[in-house]
């Protein structure tokens, strides 16, 4: 943002409470097949624990939590995941994202579905993590603080 | 059974719609848009759409107030009409 506050308590607090916003969002990505949330809402948690550093103390700081070089590339590997997912099943003779017959040694049945379907949310959390941190960085691009 | 608090979110909830309306300072009207989508989460919970109910705390009260924040600071704060 324009002006980073100089309170350092805003700061440190922002600091403090961006690790945990993050492990909630890890936490609804990977327990999204029993609860409410998945791969949405973990993502959007993931960007927000991001952004809350962006906006209290500054662009250039930031950058060290987390580089803008890397957020469109994390937004492609998260389509890339979820298409190969659905790709693998209908190479392994199925419909697209049948999670029934991937390749995955020898489980089976529900057992594969959990893990197909936790892939496909990984994938979504990443591409919902990516492109909103990206809007943010692509809104305050002119407006390097100095 | 859980009528009363309804009525009481809802309350909150028109209110906090007119006073976004009606707010001279465009900042007011966004952390007043934030509190309308805590208010609109907690009463899609209360309905029984707990994921929906998530999705719109997350969403509405968390990133869309941010992304707000930052088009006010590359524009203007007041508004015209």
């Amino acid at each position: 943002m324009t002006r980073p506050v100089d309170s350092p308590i805003v700061v440190y607090g922002s600091r403090l409470l961006s690790p945990y916003i993050m492990l909630f969002g890890l936490y609804v990505i990977f327990h999204g097949h029993y609860s409410p949330g998945g791969g949405f809402q973990g993502g959007t948690l993931l960007a927000a624990s991001l952004l809350l550093v962006r906006i209290s103390s500054g662009s250039k700081i930031a950058q060290i939590q987390f580089s803008d070089m890397f957020t469109a590339p994390m937004a492609v590997v998260g389509v890339l995941i979820y298409f190969f997912t659905g790709l693998i099943a209908i190479l392994a003779g199925g419909q697209y994202l049948n999670y029934e017959l991937l390749p995955l040694g020898d489980m089976h049945g529900a057992e594969l579905r959990y893990w197909g379907i936790l892939f496909v949310e990984v994938g979504i959390g990443l591409t919902v993590m990516g492109i909103l941190v990206s809007l943010y960085d692509n809104l305050v691009i002119g407006e390097d603080n100095d | 059974m859980l009528w009363s608090l309804e009525i009481i979110l809802f309350i909150f909830l028109l209110a906090t719609a007119i006073i976004a309306l009606e707010a001279d300072q465009l900042l007011v009207a966004v952390v007043v848009l934030s509190v309308f989508s805590f208010l609109m989460a907690l009463l899609f919970t209360t309905m029984g759409a707990v994921d929906v109910g998530f999705t719109e705390a997350v969403v509405g009260a968390g990133v869309t107030g941010i992304l707000f924040v930052v088009a006010i600071h590359q524009t203007q704060n007041e508004t015209r009409d």
